[in-house]
C-alpha cells in the first residue's frame, strides 16, 4: 500500500485530534502546524510509527511575519520518508518576545547545525539544544540577521563616499 | 649575561597530554576556507570541533530582494563546481512555482549540462582524494577535461565557473555547434583519461589502505546526519533525487545508482567514480535522444513564457516591444505568484533544495537552501573522532566539502 497524503493526514488527525491545523498541499507537499509545545511529539509519532515513518530530516527552517502578532517566528520542517518515497512539510508558530521550541536533535542528529543555523539568523531558542550558539555569522552579533526588521542597504543613498567599491 | 626570556605557556599546559591543533581556516590541506580545532594525543585525534562561516555571504536575505533572475547568480555560488546544476535547480524550481511547462529537448540539454556538471564536480573530488594520499599526477591530468568542459559551457553560455546560465523556461539560446563539437570530443577522450586515473588509484596499494576503512559511517548514522547524495550512497543507502523525484525527465534515461557498503572514504571515492561513468552514459543517451528529434522540436531551447523568458536579443535592440519586456524582467517589474514551492535537485554532493515563499510580491518573501554540504559536514566531528590526523584530511577531501555551498 502506498503512503498517500490522505492515509497521512488521517493517521496523523487519529493521534492527535484537533490540535493539527491548517492542512494545506502546496505544490504538492502535505503541510500542516502544529502547536508550539507539541512539536516533539509529532515528530517522534512521525518517526516511531512504522507505517509512517518519516525518518529523514531534509531541512529545518524558520520565516519570520512580523504581521502575525505572537506567532511572528514561524519554524519549517520537511521531513521525507525515504521508503514510501514521500515528503511532508510540519509548521510551527513561535511568538518572536519568546520564541522558545523544543530541540529536534534528539530525533535527528542533523537538527543540530540547521537548529543552530535557525536561532543564528532568527533567534528560535531550541530548549535542550546541546550546543545552540551561532554558526554561520560571528559570534558577537547581538541581532538575527534574517528578521524582517533588518533591511538591506538602500540602493538609491548617496552618502556613501567609497572609492574603493566604485561608489566615490 | 641577561636574563633569559622564557615564552610564556598558557596555564595547565605543561601538565596536559593532548596538544590543540588549529586546522585551519585557510590551511593547503584543507582545500577551502574551514576551520577544524582539533585535540590531538599524538597523531591521533581524540576531539574535533568544525567551525564553518568564514565565507557567509548572506545570500538568503539579499535573495529576498531580487527578482528571479538575479538570485541565479547567486546560487553559482553555492557549490561553484557545479554551478549549472545549481542554476537549473534554480530555475526549475522557479518553473514549478510559475507552473511553466519545458519541451523534451529542453530538459535533455539541461540534463547535458548537470551531468557535465556532475561529472566535473566528481572529478575534483576524486583527484583531491589522490592528491590528499599522495597522488598529484592524476588530479593535473584530469584537470585538462574538466578545462574542456568548462570551455563547453563558455560556448554555451559565455562563462566558466560561475556559470549564470539559463534562463526561466530554457536557455538563452540554442547550443552551438562548437558546443556540441567540443561534446563529441569530451565523450570521446574523455573515458580514456578516466581509466587511466582509475588505474592510477583504484587497486593502488596505498591509495587503498589509505582510504580504506577510514573516515567510515555507517547507513544509520548516515540518514539520521541527514547525509544525502554520493556519501549516503557509499554507505550503502540508493537514495537519489533524480530517480525518487524525476525532475527534467530523468525518467527517460537508464542509468544504475552505485551504492558502497562501507561509507568509508574508499566507498565515497569508487561511488563517485562510478557515478561519473552513469553520467557519461546519461550524456550520451541524452545526445543521441535530442539528434534523433525532428520537425519543430528539433530547434525548441525554451518554453513559450514571454512573461519571464527574456525576449532576444536581436529583437530588444530593434523592437520597442522587446526593449520593454526585457526592462521589466530585469527590473523585476513582473510579480511572482504567491505559493510555497520545495524543489530538490541532486547535485554534485546530494539533494540541493530550494524552498521558496513568495507573497506574490516582486521577489521572494523567503527563499532557503538546503545545502547537502552544510547538513552532512556537522558529522565530521563524530567521522574524525579516534582516527589519525592524516586520516582527517582525506575524510574531508572526500566528503567533499565546497565551503561556498556550506556557508551560503
Amino acid at each position: 500500500m502506498t503512503l498517500t497524503s490522505d492515509i497521512v493526514r488521517e493517521k496523523l488527525t487519529e493521534k492527535f485530534g484537533d490540535s493539527l491545523t491548517e492542512w494545506a498541499q502546496p505544490h504538492g507537499i502535505l503541510t500542516f502546524c502544529v502547536p508550539r509545545d507539541m512539536n516533539l511529539k509529532v515528530l517522534s509519532f512521525l518517526y516511531d510509527d512504522e507505517s509512517l515513518a518519516f525518518r529523514f530530516l531534509t531541512d529545518l527552517t524558520a520565516v519570520h511575519y512580523p504581521d502575525r502578532a505572537g506567532e511572528e517566528l514561524c519554524v519549517v520542517y520537511h521531513l521525507h520518508n525515504l521508503v514510501a518515497n514521500r515528503r511532508l512539510r510540519m509548521k510551527l508558530y513561535a511568538p518572536v518576545t519568546q520564541p522558545d521550541v523544543y530541540t529536534a536533535t534528539r530525533i535527528f542528529s542533523s537538527a543540530n547545525w540547521m537548529e543552530r543555523e535557525t536561532y543564528d539568523f532568527y533567534g528560535v531558542h531550541f530548549i535542550g539544544h546541546p550546543n545552540l550558539k551561532r554558526v554561520l555569522n560571528v559570534d558577537e552579533m547581538d541581532y538575527f540577521p534574517l528578521r524582517k526588521e533588518f533591511p538591506l542597504e538602500d540602493q538609491t543613498r548617496i552618502d556613501k563616499d567609497d572609492e574603493m567599491f566604485g561608489r566615490g | 649575561m641577561s636574563e633569559t626570556n622564557h615564552i610564556k605557556l598558557p596555564e595547565g599546559s605543561i601538565g596536559r597530554t593532548t596538544t590543540t591543533l588549529n586546522l585551519g581556516p585557510t590551511h593547503p590541506a584543507t582545500h577551502g576556507v574551514f576551520q577544524n580545532i582539533l585535540e590531538l594525543d599524538g597523531e591521533r585525534i581524540v576531539k574535533a570541533e568544525a567551525t564553518v562561516g568564514y565565507i557567509h555571504r548572506a545570500f538568503e536575505k539579499i535573495a529576498e530582494r531580487r527578482p528571479l533572475y538575479q538570485i541565479t547568480t547567486l546560487t553559482d555560488r553555492l557549490n561553484y563546481c557545479s554551478a549549472p546544476i545549481n542554476n537549473m535547480g534554480w530555475h526549475l524550481t522557479c518553473e514549478k512555482l510559475l507552473r511553466i511547462h519545458t519541451p523534451k529537448r529542453v530538459d535533455y540539454l539541461r540534463v547535458i549540462v548537470m551531468e557535465l556538471a556532475r561529472i566535473t564536480d566528481h572529478l575534483i573530488c576524486t583527484s583531491i582524494v589522490g592528491v590528499d594520499a599522495g597522488a598529484f599526477t592524476g588530479f593535473l591530468y584530469v584537470m585538462q577535461f574538466r578545462e574542456l568542459v568548462y570551455e563547453i559551457y563558455e560556448e554555451i553560455c559565455g562563462a566558466r565557473l560561475t556559470t549564470n546560465m539559463g534562463r526561466i523556461g530554457g536557455f538563452e539560446r540554442d547550443f552551438p555547434p562548437a558546443a556540441w563539437e567540443k561534446l563529441e570530443r569530451f565523450l570521446k577522450e574523455y573515458p580514456k583519461a578516466q581509466k587511466e586515473l582509475e588505474t592510477l588509484l583504484v587497486r593502488n596499494r596505498i591509495f587503498y589502505e589509505r582510504t580504506r576503512g577510514s573516515g567510515a559511517i555507517s547507513a544509520e548514522r548516515a540518514l539520521n546526519y541527514g547525509f544525502t547524495g554520493p556519501n549516503l550512497r557509499a554507505a550503502g543507502v540508493d537514495y537519489d533525487v533524480r530517480v525518487h523525484e524525476p525532475y527534467c525527465s530523468y525518467g527517460d534515461f537508464d542509468f544504475r545508482i552505485p551504492v558502497g557498503t562501507t561509507g568509508d572514504n574508499y566507498d565515497r571515492f569508487m561511488v563517485r567514480t562510478e557515478e561519473i561513468w552513469q553520467s557519461l552514459s546519461i550524456i550520451e543517451q541524452a545526445y543521441r535522444k535530442i539528434q534523433d528529434m525532428n520537425g519543430p522540436d528539433a530547434s525548441v531551447y525554451h518554453a513559450e513564457v514571454p512573461e519571464y523568458y527574456l525576449p532576444q536579443k536581436s529583437e530588444v535592440y530593434t523592437k520597442m516591444e522587446a526593449l520593454i519586456w526585457h526592462f521589466k524582467i530585469v527590473m523585476g517589474e513582473v510579480d511572482i505568484p504567491a505559493g510555497e514551492v520545495y524543489l530538490a535537485v541532486e547535485g554534485g554532493n546530494g539533494e540541493l533544495g530550494f524552498y521558496l515563499i513568495s507573497d506574490g510580491g516582486r521577489s521572494p518573501y523567503r527563499l532557503h537552501f538546503r545545502r547537502p554540504c552544510f547538513i552532512y559536514y556537522q558529522a565530521y566531528e563524530e567521522i574524525v573522532q579516534g582516527s589519525m590526523l592524516s586520516d582527517a584530511v582525506i575524510t574531508m577531501s572526500s566528503l567533499n566539502l565546497i565551503a561556498g555551498e556550506m556557508d551560503a
